[in-house]
């Protein structure tokens, strides 16, 4: 019975963001609050302490994004099935802005991304530090609607804005010693605080093998939702690799560097026995500590299955032939 | 015994906040963007504490003579039961849709649910035997029986360690008064009385207390 009580008014809230945010307000000023944190219930006062701290640091600024070209067919899923924008900027792993789900929005303030370059390094004929309107000038804007899938079960799905990598890394005339691409996030404690603990080794890394990096799936975004990225989600520059657990998807990115040799990766080289260099999307292949045969998406109850490659197989298995994914998980 | 009666009352009742306080978040969206994980986590942490609170109880009454304490052991016990009930049911519902292969798949793979699950197994033999007449009915196997309460709150301990990612922190406070609520019971294995305030207390003051 509370299921199902519970369950119908769980709708209500994602259908309704508006109502999500009077709610608050109401509860705010309301007695039963009031008398709940009295009694010191940590759970809903923290809840408050963590909402009036998000309402007095202003949001982290966003702007609209003009001339996207809509995603097609075969790149999009249904407008319906998108998980709320509040949903998917308010639960996040970025731990150089904390490493509980609503750090990341609450602290994305820290982080100042104007002016902001990239420097493209190693295999390519032209390198350099390249201020990021430079780097985004020639390509126009494409719409992405992905499925995004935690290591941690649980998943999203993010209509994302950007490039696709390949085109930005083909500007740069990557050498043919151009094996792998390395990505590096930005390293500053006074922008990400979380960079003062030792949470992961910083600055955070990823890479991708370059057939992985010229895929059409794999994009360099810079907005969701018709926006710039917000703090919390890697402003100003991120990688997206839908068939991929979300650790890949590196944020904040001022270093692409193209190599001969598999990079460092932060998860790998923090738990290589937990976290792979591939990481692609796996339901055979469990996490060490729990199932990766369903997942939860945000604002769902139950589990679904999870899908090979994140349900990407038809454009990325191809990439693996020959390749045992249970080793190289 | 009326005066027991209603302190267990209270008790209940304000054991009740914490659901009253998920339910509350439920209904105005605090729990945030997962609330399974909101609730999992919670009843599961109201679960170790309630736990950790009923062992508390004999330690007080021994080095305080507060007997008065001992009713409260059953139903701090009951309350434990009920949110580690809650936890269990939340997990089995919303992260297994009740599919009881999957169950023993997860029983049997991971170890974090292998311990939290036996840890519940025990509670739910000392919640069912904990009335009176299972306390006649097993009569000296009651009390052994319910010694397996100190390894369902090894199990349970073990069971948070095991399930964090990164911040160990919390686990291991629980981990630090588990083992001091352990090491209070270690005198009683080699026959030894337990610690009381009486004893700590020099002569003299007690005279002047006494008089």
């Amino acid at each position: 019975m509370l299921i199902k009580k519970t369950q119908s008014i769980r709708e209500n809230e994602v259908t309704s963001q508006e109502d999500y945010l009077r709610r608050r307000d109401f509860l705010k000023s309301s007695a039963i609050a009031g008398s709940m944190a009295a009694v010191g219930l940590p759970l809903l006062s923290s809840c408050m302490a963590e909402q009036e701290a998000t309402a007095e640091s202003s949001p982290s600024p966003v702007s609209p994004l003009s001339n996207v070209i809509p995603a097609p067919p075969q790149y999009s899923i249904a407008k319906s099935k998108i998980t709320p924008e509040w949903e998917a900027t308010h639960y996040n792993n970025f731990y150089e802005l904390g490493t509980s789900k609503e750090d990341p929005a609450r602290n994305a303030h820290f982080l100042k991304t104007k002016p902001w370059s990239v420097a493209i390094e190693g295999e390519v004929e032209k390198p350099g530090q390249v201020p990021l309107e430079t780097l985004l000038r020639p390509h126009p804007l494409e719409e992405r609607i992905y499925r995004l899938r935690c290591v941690e079960a649980w998943s999203m799905v993010i209509p994302w804005i950007g490039i696709p990598l390949g085109q930005v890394l083909k500007q740069f005339n990557p050498t043919s010693k151009a094996r792998y691409v390395a990505f590096e996030t930005l390293y500053d404690p006074k922008q990400l605080p979380g960079q003062k603990t030792r949470a992961l080794s910083w600055p955070y890394r990823e890479g991708l093998r370059i057939d992985e990096a010229m895929n059409p799936l794999t994009l360099l975004a810079v907005g969701m939702y018709g926006n710039t990225l917000p703090g919390q989600n890697g402003a100003p520059i991120r990688l997206v690799v839908p068939w991929k657990y979300g650790f890949k998807s590196i944020k904040s990115i001022v270093k692409i560097r193209l190599q001969e040799d598999q990079p460092m990766t932060s998860w790998n080289d923090e738990n290589s026995r937990e976290y792979g260099f591939y990481a692609n999307v796996n339901p055979e292949v469990s996490h060490p500590r729990w199932s990766q045969a369903r997942e939860r998406r945000i604002g769902d109850w139950t589990k679904r299955p999870t899908l090979p490659f994140n349900g990407y197989a038809d454009e990325v298995a191809g990439l693996y032939a020959g390749m045992d994914l249970r080793r190289s998980f | 015994m009326p005066r027991a009666k209603t302190g267990q009352m209270i008790t209940v009742l304000v054991a009740m906040i914490p659901l009253l306080g998920l339910v509350l978040g439920l209904l105005t969206g605090r729990l945030g963007a997962e609330p399974v994980e909101a609730i999992t986590h919670e009843t599961g942490e109201w679960a170790l504490r309630l736990l950790i609170l009923t062992l508390l109880i004999t330690p007080l009454r021994q080095f305080f003579g507060w007997n008065a304490l001992a009713p409260y052991r059953r139903t701090l016990g009951l309350l434990c039961f009920f949110y580690a009930a809650l936890h269990f049911a939340t997990f089995l519902t919303f992260d297994l849709s009740w599919r009881i292969d999957d169950l023993l798949t997860e029983i049997r793979e991971r170890p974090y649910i292998t311990v939290g699950f036996f840890s519940f197994m025990i509670l739910c033999a000392l919640a069912i035997t904990s009335t009176r007449g299972w306390i006649k009915r097993l009569g000296r196997s009651w009390l052994r029986l319910h010694r397996l309460v100190y390894l369902a709150l090894v199990l349970a301990v073990v069971h948070f360690l095991w399930l964090v990612k990164v911040d160990r922190l919390e686990p291991l406070v629980y981990a630090a008064i588990a083992s001091a609520l352990l090491a209070w019971r270690l005198p009683l294995l080699f026959g030894r009385r337990p610690l009381t305030y009486a004893t700590l207390r020099r002569p003299g003051e007690k005279a002047q207390k006494s008089a």
